[in-house]
């Protein structure tokens, strides 16, 4: 486990301990009923407090049942937890996706084929570029989500077509600087999944 | 925190609906000009109003005996600034008193004024100035979820003690009683809250640098690594 799990496993455990301990200790067991609601204790105080009080509107809905309550506030508890692994789920992906695209790039380059395929190697280059400008765009942009560098990363590939018809040398040159940029920018942005899709175009 | 429906006298209930229908109303601007601004950010607003939902839902055991449920709030007031909160507050509270018959129609001008007003402002004030003290990101982080989920207690035992003094020992009175069911409940549980936030916003740190730093809550990267041990500091 790495030192991040640790501590993320460390921060669970603590907040386990702490709704465990007061039941294992008993804590309630001075009480008529032990571990009712805050919020039906406050209730109880106030018809102390003032016991001719009496609640002048009633809820327009009220769970038939205890069943039908528990149901519901698990419902909450789902819709918020399916919310939340959701958000994390695509951000895990799109993470991954770009560190693909990115060891792609790298292959790519390094893979520098002979003067044979001059054009083609200008289109990878191009390609790369394109790629990085996607997360440069996106980087500039905060980061956030990638939807900016998206656009900028299809808007620049059709570049590769345009160094394949013989515009090979400008395009390779603005490329290559692109390619630097692009994975430094890479590095520090979040946006994998325009990168990647930038590069599966150039496919 | 929630005060059950019909437990506030009509003029409370109104003053107090009164009082947060403009933070609401402020809000909700802050959240769709959020939203048009920063189509990207959609997504992490999602994910703090799911927090609210999720940890508002949880009803833990406290040390006093009783049970009583964490709000989740501190989490969007420090990522977005309270206005957004008090939107995302009152979404959770609505389900909750249409769906649930937890909290009230009558009541939720005083209970969105405890949960998402008072307390996202309280653990924003709390957050900001400990930065302003160059306190670690992941400390301060802790504070302010943790001072969030206690200020909405306490607001709402003084909303009760306003409206049910105690007839012997008046306003005090009454507030040392509403303070002992509520407050003193909610103490572990504001812990949870603060290591939970903790958790989250560790993970946030590492998905979404990006959108962290243009919310101003990572400052550079060095901020970022300085985290994990800050982190490491507050779980010890």
């Amino acid at each position: 486990m790495s030192r991040n799990a640790r501590i993320n496993t460390l921060l669970l455990v603590l907040v386990a301990a702490l709704a465990v301990l007061p039941l294992a200790l008993g804590l309630g067991d001075h009480k008529e009923e032990p571990f009712a609601g805050a919020d039906a204790e406050a209730e109880t105080a106030i018809t102390e407090i003032d016991p001719d009080y009496e609640p002048w509107f009633s809820p327009l809905y009220e769970p038939p049942s205890g069943e039908i309550e528990s149901a519901l506030f698990a419902l909450q508890a789902a819709i918020g937890a399916g919310v939340l692994a959701y958000y994390f789920g695509l951000r895990r992906g799109r993470r991954q996706g770009e560190a693909r695209a990115l060891t792609r790039v790298r292959v790519r380059s390094e893979a520098d084929p002979g003067p044979g395929d001059g054009a083609g190697a200008a289109a990878a280059d191009a390609g790369a570029g394109a790629a990085g400008a996607g997360a440069g765009a996106a980087a500039a942009d905060g980061g956030s989500d990638g939807g900016a560098g998206g656009t900028a990363g299809r808007d620049a590939v059709g570049e590769p077509a345009a160094a394949r018809d013989g515009d090979g040398g400008p395009a390779t040159s603005r490329a290559g600087d692109g390619t630097a940029a692009g994975v430094r920018a890479g590095a520090d942005a979040d946006a994998g999944g325009s990168g990647e899709a930038a590069s599966r175009r150039r496919d | 925190m929630h005060i059950a429906e019909g437990f506030l006298p009509p003029a409370h209930a109104v003053a107090w609906g009164v009082a947060s229908a403009p933070f609401v109303v402020h809000g909700a601007r802050s959240l769709i000009r959020e939203v048009r601004e920063h189509p990207e950010s959609t997504l992490l607003l999602g994910a703090s109003g799911a927090f609210t939902f999720v940890l508002s839902a949880l009803k833990l055991p406290s040390v006093t005996g009783s049970c009583s449920h964490p709000t989740g709030t501190g989490l969007g007031a420090i990522l977005f600034r309270p206005p957004v909160m008090a939107v995302l507050g009152t979404i959770t509270l609505l389900f909750q008193a249409l769906l649930l018959a937890h909290g009230g129609l009558t009541t939720l001008g005083a209970n969105v004024f405890s949960m998402a007003i008072a307390g996202p402002w309280a653990g924003y004030g709390v957050y900001r100035l400990l930065r302003r003290y160059d306190v670690p990101l992941m400390v301060a982080v802790f504070f302010g979820a943790f001072v969030a989920d206690l200020a909405t207690y306490c607001v709402t035992s003084v909303q009760l003690a306003l409206a049910f003094p105690d007839p012997v020992s008046g306003f005090p009175g009454a507030l040392g009683k509403f303070g002992s069911i509520f407050a003193v409940t909610q103490i572990p549980l504001a812990v949870s809250e603060g290591l939970l936030t903790v958790l989250v916003m560790r993970m946030l740190v590492q998905s979404s640098k990006g959108e962290l730093t243009r919310l101003g809550v990572l400052v550079t990267s060095a901020a970022g690594r300085k985290t994990g041990d800050s982190a490491g500091a507050v779980a010890r």
